[in-house]
């Protein structure tokens, strides 16, 4: 056990030791989030957006003015039909069109309720929840100075999600989860195949094999610092996305953890299976990149959704772990689902490991080859 | 490829034992199969009453093994090396701290210095140290003079002989010849075949021809000269001079002569003591002729 | 007979902030001269080649490689020299005729010459069959030797050697230190650095450096004649560890 210990002590050692490794560790994931939350924040300064009042009365007036003299946003455009907000979208430069329903004034007088309606671009996510945001809160805001007048009665707005280039985005926050289980994959698959083929290299592992210690040691002293960093990056990423822009976790947190501690697991017997092919250090970064981020940035549904790739890429990301670790931390970050809605996932991650860890201890040579 | 062919040696317990023999010669196969890093094909391997194959886990805890390469973390400090290495062989360095005194002590002003920023023979004296902290039976150190000055090597080969009061066997290996003096008893290697094996002073004394140390100022002259005089049987620049064996294994008189007309005017003969860099010449040489030999008998069969 | 200097070193410094790696080097290198470079490791020899070779810059003092000067004119250095080391000298992955090729191109030859160069090069090597095999396929020694004469290919004034026969079988050092002899006899300058000093008994003089300075320069017989040494090795560690042996 002592033996063992000492091996993690060092391998804590060569961690601490590298500024490079702790950037990847932790400077990445930081700098991921905060630059999320910083592109957010910024944007939201006279934002362009285009009206289409279809009822032109005081009332339409009042609410579209005190919208553009809040500051952040900025009227771009008067649209004349409903027509125009397509091409208005379009366009790139307007990132909302707010649309007043006919009649405006008499309903909410008469009726007491009138229909707004926000049709933002669904291609830029958290740009389109943010804008219907605030411009619920303006609306809302004008409604409760409102109560007494004759205007007074209640406001629908009607958000509504224009996708013009991601027609299936589901979810505005899924950069969080994109980044959690992108940077644990690289943290744990990459940075465990190097550690274990840089000894391999330097000629340390030839040592390490003729001391006592077990295969099983120097695997899991490998393993070990790098699970506990992993999770401390989770926790963190959560954190920061909380922090910096207010993302809460919906579902349970606990369950969370749980899962991404078995992604992390899985990673890890990924990194050490890479590893055990890989001679060089150069070969372990190749295999790590090429064959486990590329894909996990593209094909596991991160950035392009599953459900509009060509069939066969479909095939491709099924065997892509990631892709059911993004459903699993989507679905309880985001839509606040329980165990119940994510146990096939997860039950196809547990295998995954299992696969993992069997050939790497199958691989993993007690001599050199 | 076969990388050792047909090999068979005994070392004994507590003696410095050396291979000698250039790059490629199999050197390393060898001591990676002593270490049980690697598996022998065929044949028979035994160290301290253990076979190779079976006792591997048994033997591991006994053998020190310094690789070509110093093993060491570059990102670690000298004493977190050894600290490392110490506590893998689940022992502490306050421990065996005696065996390693002399050695280690010329490095621990530098403790806290990463092992990356030694210097070579600084690197060469914590790697001995890592490889000996746990007391092993066994000592085996591949090729640990290359790339060190010439200071640090002698200094190391008598920290090799401090250690043999310990009764801790040693096998070591080197591409320099001369380093073979260093050694109780030596193997000549060349193509993963033994040329000879013998204590350093019997290998030398099996060099049976009279030798000759020639010099001359010009010597690329001289050696061309001496090649083409008719009495020389073989001629290799050696250092400042020529080493020559003449016909008759006598000095030929009509060398000088020879030497002369070929305007070399300045020629100093004397008789010289065969090194084993000499042997293992005419060694390297038998063998050609003897491959040479089975090749024109193989051609005469089949006519 | 004067000879001819090729290297002429007057008062070189070269600091590294506050560290002097060469402290006044002074030394004088003849054409055809076999020159044997010797020191401890951190003497400051590598400091020394690489400002011979005109990759680095002398702090101050004067040096001359060639005829040029190392301060104003490095890449006319740079023409005139040859180099080989023992760990890197030719392309594994490409054949012989291949890497002979890349190094006349590099050193500005023309192809029928170089065409030319190779031919005689490959039949006095006896390699002619060798021309078109991989260099990875070819035992070292023979790869050793190739080397070299890729290295003198374009017949530089002073060819710089780095511990050119360590690690290969007796026969080829000899026919490796006969090849040298050739090479110097045809008025190459041969500038050896090693740490083997049964190699530097092979050079038609030493130096030795220690820490920044040359502290012994003469013929390995001078040298051994004045600190009472039987080989070069027992001067070299009388001078670089005194008050011991």
């Amino acid at each position: 056990m002592k033996r063992f210990l000492g091996f993690v002590k060092k391998e804590f050692l060569h961690i601490f030791r590298d500024y490079r490794t702790m950037i990847i560790l932790f400077g990445i994931p930081a700098a991921q989030i905060l630059l999320f939350g910083f592109v957010v924040r910024t944007d939201l300064q006279n934002a362009r957006i285009a009206f289409l009042d279809l009822s032109k009365d005081e009332l339409t007036l009042k609410i579209s003015d005190k919208i553009c003299s809040s500051g952040f946003f900025t009227r771009e455009a008067n649209l004349m039909s409903y027509k125009d907000v397509d091409k208005a979208l379009r366009g790139n430069r307007i990132k909302a069109v707010v649309i007043f329903e006919e009649n405006f004034s008499r309903k909410l007088t008469g009726e007491g309720k009138a229909a707004i309606s926000i049709i933002t671009d669904g291609s830029e996510p958290n740009m389109a929840t943010l804008t219907t945001n605030y411009i619920t809160a303006i609306v809302t805001d004008f409604n409760s100075e409102a109560v007494g007048t004759a205007a007074a009665g209640a406001l629908l707005v009607q958000p509504e999600v224009s996708m013009f280039y991601n027609p299936s985005l589901k979810s505005q926050f899924m950069f969080v989860p994109g980044v959690i289980t992108l940077i644990m994959i690289l943290i744990c698959a990459l940075m465990t195949s190097i550690t274990i083929t840089r000894e391999k290299e330097f000629g340390t592992m030839e040592v390490l094999l003729v001391s006592p210690l077990k295969p099983v040691q120097i695997v899991l002293g490998k393993v070990i610092p790098y699970f506990i960093l992993s999770v401390v990056d989770v926790i963190l990423i959560l954190v920061l996305s909380w922090l910096v822009f207010g993302l809460p976790v919906r579902g349970s947190l606990a369950l969370l953890l749980a899962e991404a501690m078995l992604y992390i697991l899985m990673s890890l017997s990924l990194g050490i299976l890479i590893s055990t092919v890989a001679r060089t250090m150069q070969q372990a970064i190749f295999i790590s990149l090429v064959g486990m981020m590329l894909p996990t940035i593209l094909l596991s549904g991160f950035i392009f959704p599953i459900e509009n790739m060509p069939e066969v890429y479909g095939w491709i990301s099924a065997i892509l772990p990631p892709r059911y670790f993004i459903v699993i931390i989507k679905d309880i970050m985001i839509k606040g689902t329980g165990f119940l809605y994510v146990w096939k996932e997860t039950l196809i991650l547990v295998l995954f490991t299992l696969v993992f860890i069997g050939l790497a201890i199958r691989n993993f040579k007690i001599r050199l080859q | 490829m076969m990388a050792l062919n047909d090999i068979s040696f005994d070392v004994n317990q507590g003696e410095i034992f050396g291979f000698i023999g250039p790059d490629g010669a199999g050197k390393t196969t060898l001591f990676r199969i002593l270490t049980t890093l690697l598996l022998p094909d065929e044949g028979e391997v035994t160290l301290m009453g253990l076979d190779c194959r079976t006792g591997f886990r048994e033997l591991r805890k006994n053998i020190g093994y310094m690789p070509g390469r110093f093993s060491l973390y570059m990102d670690l400090s000298v004493e977190e090396n050894l600290n490392f290495y110490a506590t893998v062989f689940g022992t502490t360095v306050k421990e065996n701290y005696g065996l390693i005194q002399d050695i280690y002590s010329q490095i621990e002003p530098f403790k806290n210095r990463l092992a990356g920023k030694l210097s070579g023979g600084m690197k060469q004296k914590l790697a001995l140290s890592c490889a000996l902290i746990h007391k092993p039976e066994l000592l085996v150190l591949d090729e640990p003079t290359t790339g060190v000055d010439a200071v640090s090597r002698s200094e190391f080969w008598e920290m090799l002989k401090k250690l043999r009061k310990y009764n801790i066997t040693i096998l070591v290996s080197t591409p320099y010849m001369d380093e073979a003096m260093q050694c109780d008893r030596v193997a000549l290697f060349q193509e993963g075949k033994i040329l000879s094996i013998d204590e350093p002073d019997k290998i030398r004394d099996g060099f049976r021809r009279k030798l000759f140390s020639v010099k001359a100022s010009d010597r690329y002259k001289l050696i061309t000269a001496l090649r083409n005089f008719p009495g020389t049987v073989s001629a290799y620049p050696f250092g400042d001079s020529v080493h020559v064996t003449f016909t008759g294994d006598e000095l030929d008189r009509s060398v000088y002569e020879y030497l002369d007309q070929t305007g070399i005017h300045d020629v100093l003969i004397h008789e010289t003591r065969a090194g084993i860099e000499d042997r293992f010449l005419e060694l390297m040489e038998q063998g050609i002729r003897h491959k040479a030999q089975g090749i024109r008998d193989k051609v005469g069969e089949v006519k | 007979m004067i000879p001819n200097t090729v290297i002429s070193v007057h008062n070189l410094v070269k600091r590294f902030g506050n560290f002097i790696a060469n402290d006044h080097l002074n030394f004088e290198v003849y054409e055809g001269e076999i020159f044997g470079f010797l020191g401890t490791n951190g003497a400051g020899k590598t400091t020394a080649i690489r400002i011979l070779s005109g990759l680095s810059e002398p702090t101050s003092g004067e040096v001359l490689v060639a005829g040029f000067n190392a301060r104003k004119q490095p890449e006319k250095i740079k023409k005139s020299i040859g180099y080989m080391c023992q760990k890197f000298s030719l392309y594994e992955d490409l054949t012989v005729r291949e890497n002979i090729m890349l190094y006349g191109g590099i050193y500005g030859m023309r192809k029928k010459e170089i065409r030319a160069r190779t031919n005689s090069l490959l039949a006095k090597l006896h390699f002619e069959e060798y021309g078109d095999r991989l260099i990875s396929s070819l035992p070292l020694g023979l790869r050793q030797k190739l080397a070299f004469s890729v290295a003198v290919l374009h017949e530089p004034r002073i060819v710089f050697l780095d511990e050119p026969t360590g690690g290969v079988d007796p026969i080829t050092r000899r026919q490796f230190w006969e090849m040298i002899y050739e090479t110097a006899a045809g008025g190459i300058t041969v500038f050896v650095t090693t740490h083997y000093m049964d190699e530097a008994e092979y050079c038609d003089r030493i130096s030795i450096m220690s820490e920044g300075r040359i502290v012994a320069l003469d013929t390995p017989a001078g040298l051994k004649k004045q600190y009472h040494a039987d080989s070069v090795e027992e001067v070299f560690i009388k001078i670089a560890r005194p008050g011991k042996n």
